[in-house]
């Protein structure tokens, strides 16, 4: 498969396709996602930085646990669940009906047309949906925060950014590329492998879901550690 | 059992020159797990003529078609298409091999994300890019226009009845203008009339086209009227090869068998 990923002719049309079945239908559920994740690190936050005296910190706290940590992990976590189960399902129903027997006899390998542009398409994709989540997260954060305590908006990001460079953000942001591979490996994997009729189909949904969720956290652990490494 | 069928065989048409032969298969034999399915199956298809496979199901009729294609892989065997060995072939090759080739799956197989033009369209999208958009246009047309789906260019898969998915499954399978045609079970599932219709279908391409053809069936009917030979198959093995008037004169247990429950 990777052969036939790097190698030509290449599936432009079926990229695109792919790109915005990922990209664009998931941003409203990531976009919420994130929204939400904001508004709840902004509540919790507030009071735990009120107890111990240190409400000032509050920007940067929900600039840096936004995106450093949820936004990445949610967006995947989303992605996984939307993009995942519905590769998995599609391309199991596609095993089982012999579609992609079809595709294969002829004469296209499925492997570049089906699996090779939805992982791309994944790998692509879930950076901007990151910054997409972090963007709406920053903003709810922000609003449920001046509800309380008025703030500006251009003051909340002079203090929320205050002293950071670039490799503070930017690998928790591009890590989510790896996130994005793991997930279409998986789900391409389990829906191409199908075997069993409805059963199997369903299977491949539910495990490309669970699987797929499963080695994005355990790859987060090594991520992490690889950019406080990498990037100190 | 083996000597009464070589018996079958030595009376039937005398044997093909494999050599002439479009699509030639020797000692053909594919095992799944400990099921034998092919237990050394030599058979020979050439240009312009319809071979018939019909047996029992489960007795490896759609196997056979599938290895020809190269979906799945013999044990051990020959399959030579225009005198090319198949068996083995790199995945480059073996998709030139296969562009000479139309295949209608017992299903149809369409894509069900398409519509009804756009599966049709597919071989031209993938390898004709010298078409324009226009010309591919008009040939998917022609194509639908031939096997009676003119009115379907915008209906999706699921939208469409069964004997007319695979009218749009033929269309497609010929799209490449084929040099042989492997069918599979193309009136199963499917009504009498609906049966006739396919029948008649298959009848006027095959005119149309000589095309050297296979097609997989349990459907006896079927099968007399849209081939020249017929095999039947029985646990792997072809238990006798030739024209329906030398089934009906066989006195093979099995054969007999098959005639009457037919």
């Amino acid at each position: 498969m990777l052969k036939a990923a790097v190698t030509p002719p290449y599936e432009w049309r079926e990229l695109i396709r792919q790109l915005d079945e990922v990209g664009s239908k998931s941003f409203p559920l990531v976009a919420l996602a994130g929204a939400a994740i904001g508004v709840v690190i902004s509540l919790e936050a507030r009071y735990s930085l009120s107890r111990f005296g240190a409400k000032s910190m509050f920007p940067a706290t929900l600039v840096y646990s936004v995106i450093q940590v949820m936004g990445p992990v949610i967006t995947g976590l989303i992605v996984c669940g939307r993009v995942g189960a519905g590769i998995g399902a599609e391309l199991a129903s596609m095993k089982v009906t012999e579609q992609i027997d079809a595709i294969e006899a002829s004469a296209i390998n499925p492997y570049r047309l089906l699996a090779a542009t939805r992982i791309l398409a994944c790998i692509l994709m879930l950076p901007l949906l990151t910054l997409a989540a972090d963007a709406c997260g920053l903003l709810t954060g922000w609003f449920a925060q001046t509800l309380v305590e008025p703030l500006s908006f251009h003051q909340f990001i002079q203090a929320g950014f205050h002293g950071a460079t670039f490799n503070a953000f930017l690998p928790p942001t591009f890590k989510t590329a790896v996130y994005g591979l793991i997930i279409g490996l998986i789900a391409c994997f389990q829906g191409m492998r199908t075997r069993g009729g409805a059963e199997g189909v369903g299977r491949a949904a539910t495990n490309s879901v669970v699987l797929g969720s499963l080695f994005l956290i355990l790859a987060d652990v090594v991520l992490v550690k690889f950019i406080l490494v990498f990037f100190p | 059992m083996a000597a009464a069928y070589d018996i079958a065989i030595k009376d039937s048409e005398p044997e093909q020159d494999a050599r002439a032969s479009v699509v030639a298969i020797e000692d053909l034999h594919k095992t799944f797990g400990s099921h034998k399915v092919l237990n050394g199956i030599s058979l020979s298809v050439n240009q312009g003529e319809t071979l018939a496979v019909l047996g029992r199901s489960g007795t490896g009729k759609s196997v056979l078609l599938r290895l020809i294609i190269g979906l799945e892989t013999p044990d051990s065997g020959s399959i030579r298409i225009h005198n090319q060995e198949i068996v083995g072939l790199p995945l480059d090759r073996m998709g030139a091999i296969r562009k000479k080739m139309g295949f209608l799956f017992q299903h149809a197989a369409l894509y069900d994300s398409l519509t009804v033009a756009e599966n049709v369209a597919f071989p031209f999208v993938h390898h004709r890019k010298d078409m324009s958009g226009s010309e591919r246009g008009e040939r998917v047309r022609q194509l639908l226009l031939e096997v009676g789906m003119e009115d379907s260019l915008g209906k999706m898969p699921s939208d469409i009845s069964g004997g007319m998915q695979k009218r749009v499954g033929l269309a497609r399978a010929l799209a490449l203008e084929p040099e042989i045609l492997l069918l599979d079970e193309p009136t199963a599932g499917l009504d009498p009339i609906s049966s006739g219709e396919i029948d008649d279908l298959i009848l006027k391409l095959q005119r149309e086209h000589r095309m050297a053809s296979i097609v997989v069936t349990h459907d006896l009917h079927s099968a007399r009227t849209i081939s020249n030979r017929l095999a039947l198959l029985d646990q792997g093995n072809v238990v006798i090869e030739g024209k329906f008037e030398d089934l009906q004169q066989s006195e093979i247990g099995f054969v007999m068998q098959f005639l009457k429950q037919s």
